[in-house]
């Protein structure tokens, strides 16, 4: 029985008054460490799963109840069915509660999965997590130590259907690898970490995830607390697409709905500097995180957020649009068999400007370069916009990277930093996250040092 | 347990299946975990959730590699076919025929008086209903309140071909608040957590009432709140949140993993001062109905009160299965995972630092200026550099010796081996706060606790100057 059969059955079950969506997902993955030359750890591994929601018919609204199991057997399938169905009794009835129905948006033609994941032979995939640890171990003569060098892949498929219409399946693979290096100047460490991603293994390039965690790593040594100041700051591509995934967020329909998000009632104004266009896009297939279909089953679209600093559009799954009195904009995310849909962007992407890194680094003259940051879940705050987080990277000194520094905060309020971009680089980088990333130098940033 | 999840018999050829392929050492680690969990949010109740996962996970170790398969099916094909997979990395192939024979089980019942299964979806929800009621009734700012309850009895049983066969169940409960007050200058946010191992019994309504005000009046508080300075300041963290500092800055700096791998600042460092000699921090598995409490870890090893550093001076790091093999010495019950689908690592438990003998009070007025971090939120580390970050989620400018505007939400940040020796006053009113520590892609529950102390200096990333 396929996947697709497996849950048309379950919805089968409904009953009168009720609604049923099923989810159901099944895949194997490998993973991979190597260390000083040899396997340190190998994991092979086959799951699936099944979340169910029922929704019940009320005369207030609909009220709606979830349960999921890490197993497609019937048993399971069945009692996942009979809790939800007796979770749905005590929620609050609610005119906006509803499932989505198929809106004639056609499914893009994606192909996401790789079946050469599987095809390749599994030595082939050790030998590259070697080779990698073996690469970044030489690469440098101050490179003391490889933490891990990592390998992993994955093959999944999964299906939405429910009673109210909907009916999605779809299939994708992923490989990557990723390392962190050691550096030491003999009384300081630093780390670097690098990482490639695609589709098959066979996409993969371990010289660049080798060379990226060296140069990050060795470059970082000597890294000085420099003192506090105010100056412009150039995001590299990582950096930016973190940026962009906490914008992204404030985009969320459910989030401008219920006021948490300070892009609320902000429709038409201008919240960016004019060089700043903003889409979520998943059918553009260069996203690692493209998809066919979202979170309860509508085709992905492209949707413009935010146009040449003017905001367009938030983006809705059906309960937060029901809520706006809007429609879906295929924007549902969801984490996996156990989380229920929300509104989301998954493929962010910021129009690309006409300069390369050398060149912003060339206008900008004097600032620092925001090579990380950390703490952006603890120092972001998509209510109020403040912003405070970490940074490590290296001053820019007369339009050339310069000394590197650590132990900074950069702080500013995300409003701000939007309508202070001045500069939006063209070296766009496809990373494996919500956003693609590139560099963005922003204007007035303060920075926290000594 | 009152039903086996897998029987002896099926976990002893699973083993034997593993050794015969070439293990040097097995282990099979079967896992039935329930969870629910319901949300309020708007003053509606929006859903309740409900999940049950089951399955084992097989470990089998040759050198110094570990081959590591899971699965849902546990019958015994399943389990041999996953005992298979993971004895792969065995290149040598068979050592002969092995027989595995297990003693008696070593279990440990659930210690809660309310489990989870036998409280009415009705009375919490009575109690989201409450805990909204309270947090709204502290101020008409108070615009937004959202109120989630979270369950689970995790089953498990662990057995491996040295002889180890134990059972745990444990039931941890959970409730957190977040609250939005609105005023003329935007909307600032509060919030509070309890959480236990331990049953519904953890949620009294004077728990859940405090709670709910506190997290109210975080929120209220900070509409008066101005921009937080920058650059460095000396820092009085407030007992009980501050405890994370030390999880971050240090915890993970001591787990044998980093260590023995040279990817810690405190690799080679046991017998030397690495703090002021006024912190004598301690993991310990043992506190019964804390968040990080367990019965025995994941590998099936009691838990234990690990010291890590005394007066200032390490003592020892934390340690697992597969590092003290290494070590030649005992595990110290710090081997977990997030479930049956991952490899157990070195994880702390509950970490905290013992309280001193000041007065809280008196910290604060022997402070002329400084900052007072009524509550710290979540942060992250660099285990090898010792570089960290942390949320204030509620601060205060301590002027004159005493605690005056509240401070907008900002970073500090730091590195720990320095912020260790720049402790210069403990006081004596420690707490215990609960946490969800992330490492490598796995989730556990942690507890971390302090007493009201200061750090002389650390830096303060505000907008202020």
């Amino acid at each position: 029985m396929t996947l697709l059969e497996q849950a048309e059955r379950v919805l089968e079950k409904a009953v009168g008054g009720e609604e049923i969506e099923v989810y159901l997902s099944s895949g194997v993955d490998t993973e991979i460490q190597a260390y000083e030359g040899a396997i340190e750890s190998l994991s092979t591994a086959s799951s699936s799963g099944v979340g169910i929601r029922i929704l019940r018919d009320g005369a207030g609204g609909a009220q709606v109840g979830t349960a999921w199991a890490g197993s497609l057997e019937p048993e399971a399938i069945h009692d996942a069915l009979r809790e939800a169905r007796d979770n749905a009794r005590f929620a609050t009835e609610d005119e906006f509660i509803a499932f989505a129905r198929p809106d004639g948006v056609a499914p893009a033609t994606l192909v996401l999965a790789d079946q050469s994941v599987l095809s390749t032979p599994l030595d082939e995939k050790i030998a590259m997590a070697i080779e990698l640890e073996c690469m970044v171990r030489a690469g440098d003569d101050r490179i003391r130590q490889v933490d891990s060098a990592n390998y992993s892949d994955y093959v999944a498929e999964a299906v939405i259907v429910s009673t109210t219409g909907i009916k999605a399946a779809y299939e994708r693979s992923g490989a990557y690898v990723s390392v962190e290096a050691i550096a030491t100047d003999g009384t300081h460490d630093q780390t670097g970490w690098g990482l490639s991603a695609g589709r098959s293994p066979r996409e993969l390039d371990i010289t660049v995830a080798a060379s990226d965690a060296v140069s990050r790593a060795t470059r970082m040594l000597g890294a000085v607390k420099p003192s506090s100041m105010k100056c412009m700051a150039v995001f590299d591509p990582r950096s930016t697409a973190t940026l962009l995934a906490i914008v992204g967020g404030a985009l969320s329909g459910e989030a401008v709905n219920y006021g948490r998000s300070f892009f609320a009632n902000r429709i038409g104004e201008e919240v960016a500097s004019s060089m700043f266009t903003l889409l979520d896009d998943p059918t553009d297939p260069r996203h690692f995180s493209a998809s066919v279909y979202d979170g309860e089953g509508l085709s992905c679209r492209r949707n413009v957020l935010i146009e040449n600093g003017q905001l367009r559009a938030f983006v809705y799954d059906t309960v937060s649009a029901r809520r706006a009195g809007t429609n879906s904009t295929g924007s549902a995310v969801r984490g996996g068999i156990a989380g229920s849909p929300s509104a989301g962007c998954r493929a962010l992407q910021l129009k690309p400007g006409d300069v390369d890194q050398a060149e912003i680094f060339r206008r900008v003259g004097e600032g620092i370069f925001v090579e990380s940051l950390t703490g952006v879940h603890s120092g972001v705050n998509p209510i109020s916009g403040d912003f405070s987080v970490g940074v490590t990277g290296l001053m820019i000194r007369a339009g050339e990277l310069a000394e590197p520094v650590r132990e900074i905060t950069v702080a500013s309020t995300l409003q701000r930093m939007l309508l202070d971009i001045v500069l939006v680089g063209n070296d766009v980088e496809w990373l494996p996250a919500s956003a693609a990333g590139q560099s963005l130098a922003i204007e007035g940033i303060a920075v926290s040092g000594s | 347990m009152s039903q086996a999840l897998v029987s002896k018999e099926v976990l002893e050829n699973t083993l034997a299946q593993a050794m015969t392929l070439g293990g040097e050492f097995a282990e099979v680690f079967v896992e039935d975990r329930v969870t629910s969990s319901a949300v309020l949010d708007q003053r509606r109740i929006e859903e309740l959730s409900s999940g049950r996962d089951r399955g084992a996970g097989i470990r089998v170790v040759v050198g110094d590699t570990t081959g590591f398969a899971h699965t849902a099916d546990l019958s015994e094909n399943g389990l041999l076919s996953a005992a298979r997979a993971a004895a792969a990395v065995a290149r040598e192939g068979g050592r002969g025929v092995r027989e595995i024979a297990l003693g008696p089980l070593s279990d440990n019942p659930a210690r809660a008086t309310m489990l989870p299964s036998e409280v009415d979806k009705a009375r919490k929800i009575e109690l989201l209903r409450h805990a909204d009621d309270v947090a709204r009734s502290q101020g008409s700012s108070i615009t937004q309140v959202q109120v989630a309850l979270g369950d689970s009895s995790r089953r498990f049983v662990v057995a491996n071909s040295e002889g180890v066969y134990a059972a745990d169940h444990q039931i941890r409960t959970r409730f957190n608040i977040s609250c939005v007050a609105t005023g003329d200058t935007g909307m600032q946010t509060g919030y509070r957590p309890i959480a236990g191992t331990k049953g519904f019994e953890l949620l009294s309504e004077l728990a859940v009432e405090e709670a709910a005000r506190g997290a109210a009046q975080q929120a209220i508080t900070k509409l008066d709140a101005r921009p937080a300075p920058s650059g460095d300041w000396p820092v009085v963290l407030a007992g009980g949140s501050g405890g994370i500092l030390f999880h971050e800055a240090c915890g993970h700096g001591l787990e044998a993993d980093a260590i023995l791998k040279h990817a810690s600042v405190y690799a080679d460092k046991v017998g030397q001062q690495v703090a002021s000699p006024l912190v004598t921090l301690v993991d310990d598995g043992t506190v019964q109905g804390e968040w990080g409490y367990l019965a025995i870890d994941d590998e099936g090893r009691p838990s234990a009160r690990n010291v890590l550093i005394e007066d200032g001076v390490l003592t020892d790091y934390m340690w697992d299965y597969l590092r003290s093999r290494k070590e030649g010495r005992g595990s110290s019950g710090n081997g977990r995972r997030q479930s049956y689908q991952h490899l157990p690592m070195v994880r702390m438990t509950n970490t905290y630092l013992l309280e001193g003998t000041s007065d809280a009070s008196e910290i604060i007025a022997q402070t002329p200026r400084g900052v007072y971090v009524a509550q710290l939120g979540g942060g992250q580390v660099n285990t090898a550099t010792g570089d960290f970050v942390f949320g204030m989620t509620a601060a205060f400018l301590i002027e004159d010796g005493k605690i005056t505007s509240p401070l907008r939400d900002c970073n500090l940040i730091g590195n720990g081996p320095e912020v260790l020796q720049r402790v210069d006053a403990v006081a004596n009113d420690f707490s215990m706060m609960p946490g969800t520590c992330g490492k490598d892609g796995q989730q556990v529950p942690v507890g971390t606790g302090q007493a009201t102390m200061r750090l002389t200096s650390v830096t303060i990333g505000g907008t202020a100057s």
